[in-house]
């Protein structure tokens, strides 16, 4: 049975299941325009419904005066927290815990916040409404500084009581929301004061955005007449969004649907709930019309989701032969004026306890302080697995400030700390435990796959020829592993609002053979429609082709948690490949009965069952489904079905090596990227294609954010890079070539091995674009340089290095 | 994204225009591609109540090389200027420019005219045409006249063309054989950091013309004599482009912004303005 | 209230006459007047061109367009280009090479593209990254969409070879 004749193989490539670089059945309508996303929305009588912002960071709102927006043409209403207040939707609660307010009551925290919303027939007039509206503020003191937030007597909380805890324990200041500790600190304290060697450095992970090409937005219509609400929008986790509208609303979860259609990009900006959300189903109720909402890029950037912000020192502490006994980090959290991060809720500080990478760290301790500061709120999105790009910046830029402390390769003294691969799974000192890794494996493939040791030896000369005046032009070699952790999660410890991690998946075969699944997730981008079918074909052995994927539709779909830090194929997927095993097992027991064997005498090959040692008796999976609608079969239900809710034992842990060739220029501070290695290991491989894919796309987010992007403010909080004009985004020309390459270490308690990969190239990326730059600058004495590495900064660390003579 | 409302012209006639511009006075603009003014006005910036849209103008198109006089209309496109073959003999450092300014679609609809006229100090063209010496015509309800381009920007957004007048043409003669448009900007589509666009002639091995001005390092362009000047009569050497980039970057004034600091674009500029100059003069 | 606009053009070689405000962007007229919704808004300073379409034979932003700049002109959009059982070149290639993954950006850039090859029918990588440069992508790093294109350029002069 285990020969692999012709015939099995055609079969078995034929199915394009698990492993087949699949095209993906989206295309036919995103290239035809066919799309449908959420501005693509028209219903009769829709209006149009945007925001009045505050232009300052931090005021009071003393009047809000709306009788000349009422009076243009095509205006409404205008509410105000006033109007929400006896609904008690002024303010609403936060993914971490916190509450925000939907429209500013009684003051603003940061620029861009909602003052108040205007509704109107067409956008038009909602613009000139908003025009209309006349706000009197009052200034207050800006605190754009989270160490200066700490020590100030401003308080921007007013809301809070300071001297009661907040959501995750004690608060120490009126302006802090939280202490998160994990590991040892008296330990990791004795090991670093009796170490050979401590290297000890501020890394600073700078505030950016996900900025998706589609902006946030919804559409909200109440139906009147049958008490149903029904809800479109940008919406990452549609289920989740369901039931906090209706905790906020009142409205009973069966009479919400919530529905997310095409998603323009999510990139973890659409997670959580957004005051534009809360308004339009407000909106909807009140004028009993369906409401239609869709932020500009402007508001975008300004007030939703923000990333990272993370002012980490750290302490690393080795022997003088380079081995790493010890690693300290106390982390500076810059939350914005309130604590919004879409994080699971017993992590403020999302999975930042990661921040021992790929090392065998016996000792360590992290503690992270949040604060409120008067800008947008957010902090857990762009691709951060829940604060994992931020934990990988820090451990892999730690490692090099630690081998220029030893004087000594930081290739070589990575390797020499990898957690070897017979010590997983490998219980970290901060907590987690790493299913499966094989670092030295990967390492030394990408090592040689870019001539490494060539590489040094020419840095090495062009640092004497830089010396000796030929050239303007330095070298960095950008060095990186990261293992990251996704796939939350475990229901014991991970939930969304009280609302377990697990996920889901409903399959329902057809007579004809063909079938419909069913998933809690929902693609913006990712090509679930495409990918799930295949784990489906493998499982199941009907083909892909032969399988419709739906998602996002609460109305229809299993309760699942959604889409985002890369949980979709560690946790949908394995919800995926047990449904489909209980389609097996029910369609071994069919088969069984239609060729009248028991059912232990029959297995599975490919797409049939086949009678143990009489292969030419089978039935094939086609016409086992026709015979479960067909068939009366004692002690068996009709049809063929199954629903599996998965609730994962552990994360899963991917890992990579990514290796970053840059040019610098000195004088000028611009940079090239000669060449871009990306080595991943998810695990199994479900579609080649769109992992290489991912992998592309999240190279150039950290391309973007390493090199220039970032979310600004002066000192009064205003934002200086709220437009595309200023908010660095790659174009086709700044991007280079990346050359993807993989080994394939599975995740050990994964139903299908599969680690999942969609935010691997963000975590490691942004540490091998950084590192190329420090490198570069490593031999004229640079240690740290604060990202983002655009033209100026880099100029200025020429400039303070005397490099421009 | 939406903009205030506004009444709309499409005369066909220049005449038409100028007299609506005489009508409204500050409340009426001109409007050839509309990729600076279109976008202000969506974010409210520019509160325009009657826009005039000259692309029913006849002959504000074409171009013309007449001996060694050329001569644009101010309805020329970014695009056209990079695929015409007369202006690519006889002034070739447009078409360089021309790639660098903006993106594709933005150049199929921007135009030389509304690049020069609004005295945006970041756009790429007024600086290249003090380079060039061009010369802008200007017309209005009381006639034509003709105004150099080194005497035409004042300030920011403020230039020598009064309300009522109509920049018609851009003219300018055949440019030296070494040229050069030399542009740092943080990525393709942006504004200069800074830019230099340079101009030389070489007779016996010695620079015997020289024309350097600088864009967006000040509130208007920068045509820089000094710089210009302290070329003339060498051979280039490392001595004589020092000098040159040392005159320039006192003739500038940049400010601080998203690009970054004074210190930095005062560097930025001299390196940029030393590989212009080498370009140019390797074409000489 | 100023007054509207009687404005004429045609739109994927449908003519349509209507009344507009003269603030109405092209963008929506496409989108909200005429239901055409493959070209998408991403951003409001006329960077990311998600709403790029042909006009009068020129790639444009029709994000910074008014209608009256419009009258009369013939617009194409992504709509217009090949039909669901003859795919243009460049929409089988992009399915073929992955150039597309959450599809927003992806109706300005065929759209873009379709002219990018007329202007320059066989470009090199560097002409197409240079030549793409107004279209923005989020998602795919645009390896893939150059790699699309040069697919669909080469597919297309063969095709053209072949008939000659």
């Amino acid at each position: 049975m285990n020969d692999m004749t012709p015939d099995r193989e055609e079969r078995k490539s034929s199915l394009k299941g698990m492993g087949s670089s699949r095209k993906r059945v989206e295309d036919a309508r995103f290239t035809q325009g066919k799309g449908n996303y959420v501005d693509d929305i028209k219903l009769d009588g829709m209006l149009s419904g945007d925001f009045v912002r505050s232009p300052y960071a931090h005021a009071r709102v003393v009047d809000i005066n709306t009788e000349a927006a009422l009076k243009v043409p095509g205006v409404l209403a205008v509410l105000t927290a006033k109007d929400l207040e006896p609904l008690g939707l002024h303010w609403m609660p936060t993914l971490a815990g916190d509450k925000q307010m939907v429209l500013a009551d009684g003051k603003v925290l940061f620029q861009g916040q909602e003052v108040a919303f205007v509704i109107a027939k067409d956008r038009f007039a909602a613009a000139d409404g908003i025009e209309a509206v006349e706000v009197e503020y009052e200034e207050l003191p800006v605190l754009t500084d989270p160490f200066e937030a700490l020590k100030s007597d401003v308080v921007l909380r007013e809301d809070l009581d300071p001297k009661a805890d907040g959501a995750h324990g004690p608060r120490k200041h009126h302006n802090h929301i939280f202490t998160w500790e994990a590991g040892e600190k008296d330990a990791t304290e004795q090991v670093l004061a009796e170490a050979d060697v401590v290297a000890e450095e501020m890394i600073y992970y700078h505030r950016t955005h996900p900025c998706p090409l589609e902006t946030c937005g919804c559409v909200a219509s109440m139906d009147k007449v049958n008490g149903k609400l029904t809800l479109w929008g940008t919406f990452q986790a549609p289920h989740a969004i369901r039931t906090v509208v209706s905790l906020i609303s009142g409205i009973e979860e069966h009479n919400i649907r919530v529905i997310s259609p095409d998603i323009g990009g999510g990139f973890g900006n659409k997670v959580g709930a957004y005051a534009g959300y809360v308004c339009s189903v407000v909106a909807s109720i009140v004028t009993g019309q369906p409401v239609k909402w869709i932020e500009d890029r402007m508001d975008n950037l300004m007030t939703t989701a923000f990333a990272r912000d993370y002012w980490m020192q750290g302490k690393i502490s080795a022997t003088k032969d380079g081995k790493i006994t010890g690693l300290w980090c106390h982390t500076t959290a810059d939350h914005g004026g309130f604590d919004a991060c879409a994080d699971p809720t017993k992590f403020p500080a999302g999975f930042m306890n990661i921040c021992t990478g790929s090392y065998d760290i016996p000792t360590a301790y992290l503690a992270v302080d949040g604060v409120y500061t008067n800008k947008a709120p957010g902090g857990v999105a762009y691709r951060c697995s829940f604060r994992v790009t931020e934990a990988a910046y820090f451990i892999e830029r730690m490692v090099e400030v630690l081998a220029i402390e030893l004087n000594m390769d930081a290739a070589e003294l990575r390797r020499i700390n990898f957690i070897k691969k017979d010590q997983f799974p490998y219980n970290s000192a901060l907590g987690w435990e790493y299913d499966s890794g094989d670092y030295h494996t990967a390492w030394d493939k990408a090592l040689e796959a870019v001539n490494y040791d060539d590489l040094r030896k020419e840095q090495s000369a062009r640092v004497a020829a830089f010396q000796r005046g030929e050239t303007r032009k330095l070298l960095g070699i950008g060095l990186t592993h990261f293992t990251e952790i996704v796939g939350a999660g475990p229901v014991k410890n991970c939930d969304i609002l009280g609302l377990g991690m697990f996920d889901s998946c409903e399959i329902r075969i057809h007579p004809t053979g063909s079938a419909i699944a069913r998933l809690g997730t929902i693609s913006q981008g990712q090509g679930h429609a495409t990918t799930f079918a295949q784990i489906l074909a493998t499982e199941i052995g009907l083909p892909a082709d032969s399988i419709t994927i739906e998602e996002g539709d609460t109305d229809t779909a299993p309760y699942g948690l959604g889409t985002y830090g890369s949980r979709s194929t560690p946790v949908a997927g394995a919800a995926t490949a047990m449904a489909g095993r209980k389609i097996r097992a029910k369609a071994q027991m069919i088969a069984a009965y239609l060729l009248e064997v028991h059912d232990d005498d029959v297995e599975f090959d490919v797409d049939r069952f086949v009678v143990k040692g009489a292969p030419e008796r089978f039935k094939t999976m086609k016409d086992i489904a026709f015979a479960s609608y067909n068939q009366a079969i004692p002690g068996l239900e009709p049809g063929l079905e199954a629903v599996s809710y998965y609730d994962p034992p552990n994360m899963t842990y991917p890992f990579g090596a990514y290796i970053c060739v840059m040019e610098l220029d000195v004088d000028t501070g611009e940079h090239e990227i000669r060449q871009f290695y990306a080595l991943d290991d998810c695990g199994t491989r479900i579609n080649p294609m769109i992992i290489e894919g991912q992998v592309h796309g999240g190279l150039t987010e950290a391309l973007a954010i390493a090199m220039g992007q970032e979310i600004a403010y002066d000192e009064m909080g205003n934002v200086k890079t709220g437009t595309l004009m200023d908010f660095f985004l790659p174009t086709a020309w700044e991007t280079p070539h990346y050359t993807t390459d993989h080994t394939t270490t599975p995740s050990p308690h994964h139903p299908i091995g599969a680690k999942g990969v969609g935010e691997s190239p963000n975590v490691g990326g942004v540490p091998a674009f950084s590192n190329a730059v420090h490198d570069a600058f490593r031999a004229f004495g640079l240690r740290q340089a604060h990202m983002p590495h655009d033209h100026w900064r880099v100029w200025k660390i020429a400039n303070d290095l005397g490099l421009h003579g | 994204m939406i903009p205030a409302p506004f009444s709309y012209h499409r005369p066909s006639a220049l005449t038409d225009a100028i007299a609506i511009l005489s009508e409204h006075g500050d409340d009426a603009r001109v409007m050839a591609g509309g990729h600076s003014l279109i976008p202000m006005m969506k974010l409210r910036m520019a509160d325009i109540p009657h826009l005039i849209d000259l692309q029913d103008i006849p002959n504000l198109s074409d171009i013309s090389v007449e001996g060694s006089r050329v001569r644009m209309g101010a309805m020329v496109t970014q695009a056209q200027v990079i695929t015409d073959q007369g202006l690519a003999h006889a002034a070739p450092l447009l078409k360089e420019a021309a790639l660098q300014i903006a993106d594709p679609q933005v150049r199929y609809m921007g135009t030389v005219g509304g690049n020069v006229a609004n005295g945006d100090p970041a756009n790429d063209m007024p600086g290249l045409m003090q380079c060039l010496d061009a010369s802008f015509t200007l017309v209005g309800p009381n006639g034509t006249r003709a105004v150099n381009a080194r005497a035409f920007y004042e300030a920011a957004y403020m230039t020598a063309r009064e309300d009522e007048e109509v920049l018609t043409e851009i003219s300018f003669d055949a440019h030296a054989a070494g040229y050069a448009y030399e542009k740092q900007k943080r990525k393709i589509g942006d504004y200069a950091t800074a830019a230099s666009a340079v101009l030389l002639s070489k007779d016996g091995g010695r620079c015997s013309s020289a024309s350097i001005a600088m864009t967006n390092l000040s509130d208007t362009p920068i045509f820089s004599e000094a710089a210009s000047t302290a070329l003339i009569g060498t051979q280039l050497d490392d001595a004589a482009i020092k000098q040159a980039v040392s005159a320039a970057l006192g003739d500038i004034d940049p400010t601080e912004d998203n690009r970054g600091p004074v210190a930095f674009k005062m560097h930025v500029a001299g390196v940029i303005l030393t590989r212009a100059i080498q370009r140019a003069w390797s074409r000489a | 209230m100023t007054d509207k606009l009687h404005i004429k053009l045609t739109v994927n070689g449908q003519e349509e006459e209507f009344l507009a405000e003269p603030r109405e962007l092209l963008i929506y007229t496409l989108r909200e007047r005429l239901n055409i919704t493959g070209p998408h808004i991403g951003c409001e300073t006329s960077h990311c061109g998600a709403c790029t379409i042909t006009m009068d034979g020129k790639s444009v932003k029709a994000c910074t367009v008014f209608i009256g700049q419009a009258n009369g002109a013939d617009v194409t959009t992504i709509e217009g280009m090949g039909s669901p059982d003859a795919l243009h070149p460049l929409q089988s290639a992009f399915k073929e090479h992955h150039g597309l993954q959450c599809g927003y950006c992806t109706p300005g850039m065929i759209t873009r593209a379709a002219k990018l090859l007329e202007e320059n029918p066989s470009p090199t990588e560097e002409d197409i990254r240079f030549g793409m440069s107004g279209n923005l992508c989020r998602c795919t790093g645009y390896q893939n969409i150059v790699k699309s294109i040069l697919a669909a350029a080469a597919e297309m002069n063969a095709a053209k070879e072949a008939a000659e």
